[in-house]
């Protein structure tokens, strides 16, 4: 599957396209296989996200995660500060990105 | 330390007034992205892996405690608390927002500072040795010419748009601890004849192509500095590789043309140059120079210390450094706990250092490239109150150029660039050797790690380098051997494949302990290298 990614325009922070809207968590994330360009220019436009790029994922445990560590690093947030994650909860957390 | 003239203040205020407006203009949508990039990139605003980085000049790595307060307070409330100081002596902020982007750029006017010039095919802040003004071996203190140097650069319209970025190093003393000869100008202060000069290494590098800069002029008379940095910025400007991304570094036109070349077209410029009367006054220089004199050191015997504390005594003797004035040392902060990130520190420690900086050391700190931080002026009388301070704060790890004082680049944690992660290596290593209490006997070892081949972790000039690859989407390291960016310059070699993870930091045990078996007496690793070269090393590797 292809996932759709950029950054909050105001905020820099990472962000997801939900299929109405941008997500800070890759969970939320939607197949878009074949609409990327049109979505990604529609929003960037909108000024809804800034430099949307599509991405391969694919399905773990019912949620997309990105192919490629660098994206799921993106995804999670940096794993030598857990606590500045988005899953700062979750030990286990760094094996899904490595 | 120099402050701002009305000059000064008045361009870092009219940029921070004008990027104000282009930021405003990219959030209403005036201005798209594409158009934005090039404007935010030359106030240092990047966006990375996790949101926009900010990256702030310390030119020369040196400041003072209202400085860093302001530093510590930008961190607490723009971003998550903490700062990195990285490999050029700047500090990064890792979660900016690009609605706070110029109240930031405000604040750090106010205390003379900026991000100018902190990113693009510009000079770069330049750097110089954080012992400048307080080393013993130096023939002058080389920050009034970094300063000038700073001053010619900035805004400099012909060099705005050079082919590639443009990194400048300014020592003087033989000892090189910036790691100068890497640089894209390495200029050393020296002294002929009783009178005070400037030779010139151009063409040094790390980066995709790393190369040692060859010197290209023994003695430039200080009245003609600016002159020669600007033929040797000019013949760059006009033949640099523009069509090649990868090629368009002085290095590789130094390289191609030949040193003997280069120096010809450079000198050929400087004799025009001289003719049109470039440089600055020599009043400049020395109105510069007010701003640099030694501080009023107490006359102070050199007090005996008191070591009945075997943990502050292994502190002093490892991360103290002799000073040129008797009853002083400078104190070196190490930014590298083990099993901490090297390099960040916290609002709160920026603020003591900057509190302890004024009771103890003159009201002055440095950044050190190996992203520690110094306090340059300490009496001997003072230290113990010093470090009982910073050990409390988690600031007193007695590891000064050992295995634990490693170089890591952010990495995969944080940069989009990455092939790997950094960070966590580098924590696995020091904790290791932490553990095993093996750091000082292994005496000065300096580890250096990147995670892509722009080196900005230094790998190529690590008596050990690790450099992260990306091996089929999944990380894996380099490990080579041999580089100093010191006086002894060399360039690491690769060991041969690389390693995961955990195969590197076990890697590196193992060359470590090759080295315990073959050293002899007073040998560093690096001269054991050196004597006995790479086979012993690859052997016990690879069997
Ligand atoms: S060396 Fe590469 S990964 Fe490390 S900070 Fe530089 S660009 Fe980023």
């Amino acid at each position: 599957m292809k996932i759709l990614t950029g950054n909050d325009l105001k905020t820099g922070a990472v962000t997801w396209w939900t299929g109405s809207d941008w997500s800070l968590h890759v969970e939320d994330a939607v197949d878009v296989t074949g609409s990327e360009e049109e979505i990604a220019r529609r929003e960037e436009a909108a000024r809804r996200v800034n430099v949307p790029y599509a991405i391969a994922a694919d399905l773990h445990e019912g949620s997309p995660r990105p192919a490629h560590i660098k994206d799921r690093v993106r995804a999670l947030g940096p794993t030598v500060r857990p606590d500045l994650t988005l899953k700062p909860a979750d030990p286990d957390i760094g094996n899904w990105v490595i | 330390m120099y402050k701002y003239d009305t000059y000064d203040q008045q361009m870092v205020d009219t940029r921070v007034a004008e990027f104000r407006d282009q930021a405003r203009r990219r959030l209403d949508g005036s201005l798209s992205e594409d158009q934005f990039k090039p404007l935010r990139l030359m106030n240092g605003l990047y966006l990375q892996l996790h949101a926009y980085m900010l990256r702030v000049a310390i030119p020369y790595g040196t400041l003072d405690s209202r400085q860093m307060h302001a530093l510590a307070d930008i961190a607490d409330k723009y971003d998550r608390g903490y700062g990195h100081f990285t490999t050029r002596q700047n500090i990064q902020y890792n979660w900016i927002k690009l609605e706070d982007a110029a109240d930031i750029l405000a604040d750090l006017a106010k205390v003379e500072m900026h991000a100018i010039q902190t990113s693009g095919n510009c000079i770069r802040n330049i750097s110089s040795d954080h012992f400048a003004g307080a080393a013993a071996d130096e023939v002058a203190d080389p920050r009034p010419y970094a300063e000038l140097l700073r001053q010619w650069s900035s805004f400099h319209p012909e060099f705005s748009y050079l082919p590639r970025k443009f990194k400048i190093a300014v020592i003087a003393s033989k000892k090189d601890r910036a790691a100068m000869r890497l640089h894209d100008i390495g200029i050393r202060i020296v002294k002929r004849d009783g009178a005070l000069g400037a030779a010139f290494y151009v063409g040094g590098g790390m980066g995709r192509t790393p190369m040692i800069a060859p010197c290209i002029r023994e003695f430039v008379p200080l009245d003609q500095l600016v002159t020669y940095a600007e033929a040797c910025l000019r013949v760059y400007n006009r033949h640099g590789r523009r069509d090649n991304k990868y090629k368009a570094r002085i290095k590789i036109l130094v390289h191609e043309l030949g040193a003997e070349e280069y120096t010809r077209q450079v000198e050929e410029e400087f004799a025009l140059l001289l003719e049109q009367g470039v440089e600055p006054p020599l009043a400049e220089l020395e109105r510069i120079k007010t701003y640099f004199e030694e501080p009023l050191f107490a006359d102070a015997a050199a007090d005996a210390l008191d070591r009945s504390d075997p943990d502050f005594a292994l502190w002093a003797d490892r991360n103290t450094v002799p000073h040129k004035t008797a009853g002083y040392v400078s104190a070196v902060v190490s930014l590298k706990p083990p099993g901490g990130i090297p390099g960040d520190a916290t609002a709160e420690q920026m603020r003591l250092m900057g509190d302890l900086a004024k009771d103890y050391s003159c009201d002055e700190l440095r950044v050190m490239h190996t992203q520690n931080i110094v306090l340059p002026h300490v009496r001997t009388a003072d230290l113990h109150t010093l470090w009982t301070a910073l050990d409390a704060a988690g600031l007193g790890s007695p590891n000064l150029d050992t295995v634990e004082d490693i170089i890591a680049c952010p990495g995969l944690d944080y940069c989009s660039l990455a092939n790997a992660r950094s960070i966590p290596v580098a924590q696995k290593i020091a904790t290791r050797f932490a553990d095993s209490g093996k750091t000082a006997q292994l005496g000065e070892l300096k580890l250096k790690i990147s995670g892509c081949i722009n080196a900005c972790g230094h790998h190529h000039a690590g008596h050990i380098g690790i450099l992260g690859v990306d091996k089929k989407g999944v990380e894996n390291y380099q490990l080579s051997l041999g580089g100093s960016e010191a006086e002894d310059v060399s360039l690491a070699k690769i060991t041969g494949p690389g390693f995961d993870e955990d195969g590197v930091v076990d890697a590196v045990d193992t060359v470590t302990q090759v080295y315990e078996r073959e050293r002899r007496d007073g040998e560093r690793f690096i001269d054991t290298y050196r004597r006995i070269g790479m086979t012993p090393f690859k052997e016990a590797l690879y069997g």
